[in-house]
């Protein structure tokens, strides 16, 4: 049985944890708000992107000549996969999920006797995957300094997996990021990039139309394909941050009422504990007394 | 009076501008060209260069790009430019730090045509800073 005093400390403790909860989930709040906004502004140039895309390469399916991220290398052997999580934990199961579904692919892979390379975003998956697959990963970019996402930050992670695609270094190359979906649900999503896949139903009505290309189709094609990569993982990780600050703030919001539940537990047992001293007290004063 | 269509400029991270408009001027990577109403089809790429865009409710502004590409319909014009901002916000310091980024990616480039390419860029990008109204 703990003492009057632990009891007390120990609710004082409890207390301050609370109180630094509910400031992570304000602080988590506040910032998921900027980071959705983020993603909504993206999103209209990421779908005109897809659109077109997806009219020039309905076109040029057919065509031997299509670039290589287009169609593929031909081959199916080596995998790349990108792994994207976030700079911090205390966010649920934000980042194990991501890292479990990326773990499953990559085991997988191995089984069928495909060669897997990794490549790192965020602090946290890179620390977690180095444990099991410190072989395969192959490079590794954070975040940590960059205070607001830019396009410019995906567009570094792009070069890179486009150098390394253009070394011939793998054959596929998907994506691994949570998907925002509310901030109680981010669901964790592989999405192959290379080669390049795209919605279907994209295609809008002008696809039907003539188009005269400037320079040609092919040159047009071959530029536009290099930056949708950089704009898909930009896309990745702007979802990716919202999810994370929508994870972040369920947890704390969680963890605040897991504090409150044990301070009321806590404040109980110390007022019982209180009541029975006062008690036994009692009885001590009139058993002195009637013994006189 | 000119007729008037639909104008887009998106860089990835906002939609900059989305209006009616009569006459645009796109510095294509072929030459500039002025896009009116009821333009054929045309899918361009771009530039760095400066876009000219003359609104249907008159007046005209200006942006400053960092390539990208356009795809042109009678109805409408889209511009995704990779970076864009307003004539007024561009300054020597921007420029200065695109064309040193630049650069390092040329003495980094992997392939000679990718370094052509790119040197190209920075000729149009140099090219384009001595050529801006710096006050």
């Amino acid at each position: 049985m703990p003492s009057l005093k632990d009891l007390k400390n120990r609710i004082a403790s409890v207390k301050a944890t609370q109180k630094i909860t509910k400031a992570m989930k304000m602080v988590a709040a506040a910032k998921l708000r900027r980071a959705q906004e983020a993603a909504e502004a993206a999103r209209p140039y990421a779908e005109r992107m897809n659109r077109v895309l997806a009219s020039l390469s309905a076109a040029n399916a057919e065509n031997a000549e299509a670039p290589l991220l287009l169609k593929g290398t031909g081959r199916n052997q080596t995998h790349l996969l990108i792994v994207a999580t976030g700079e911090r934990g205390l966010a649920g199961g934000f980042n194990s999920s991501i890292i479990r579904l990326a773990r499953d692919h990559a085991l997988k892979l191995i089984a069928e006797g495909k060669t897997v390379k990794i490549l790192t975003v965020g602090r946290k998956g890179n620390d977690i995957l180095r444990r099991t697959f410190r072989e395969n990963i192959v490079d590794y970019v954070t975040f940590r300094e960059v205070k607001q996402l830019g396009f410019v930050n995906a567009n570094d992670v792009a070069q890179k997996v486009l150098a390394l695609f253009n070394a011939g270094e793998f054959d596929v190359a998907t994506l691994f990021f949570a998907r925002f979906q509310s901030v109680i649900s981010q669901i964790a999503t592989a999405q192959q990039i290379i080669p390049a896949k795209f919605e279907q139903g994209a295609q809008a009505g002008s696809a039907d139309a003539l188009y005269e290309y400037e320079p040609s189709e092919q040159e047009i094609l071959e530029d536009l394909l290099p930056r949708n990569i950089a704009v898909q993982i930009f896309r990745a990780l702007l979802e990716n941050n919202a999810s994370f600050y929508g994870a972040q703030m369920s947890a704390m919001d969680n963890a605040t009422r897991n504090a409150g539940e044990m301070i009321n537990k806590l404040t109980l047992s110390y007022n019982r504990q209180r009541q029975a001293q006062i008690t036994k007290e009692l009885i001590e004063i009139i058993s002195g007394a009637e013994a006189l | 009076m000119a007729d008037s269509f639909e104008f887009e400029l998106v860089s990835p991270e906002r939609l900059l501008l989305s209006e009616k408009v009569t006459e645009v001027v796109i510095p294509a990577t072929l030459g500039e060209m002025t896009v009116m109403a009821k333009h054929a089809p045309t899918m361009t790429t771009i530039k760095p260069g400066v876009v000219t865009v003359k609104l249907a409710s008159g007046g005209v502004k200006k942006y400053v790009v960092f390539g990208g590409f356009a795809d042109i319909l009678p109805t409408g014009c889209t511009l995704l430019a990779e970076s864009a901002v307003p004539q007024e916000e561009a300054n020597r310091d921007l420029f200065q730090r695109r064309i040193d980024a630049l650069r390092q990616d040329i003495s980094d480039a992997p392939t000679d045509e990718h370094r052509t390419r790119l040197e190209h860029m920075l000729g149009d990008l140099t090219h384009l800073n001595h050529a801006m109204p710096h006050e």
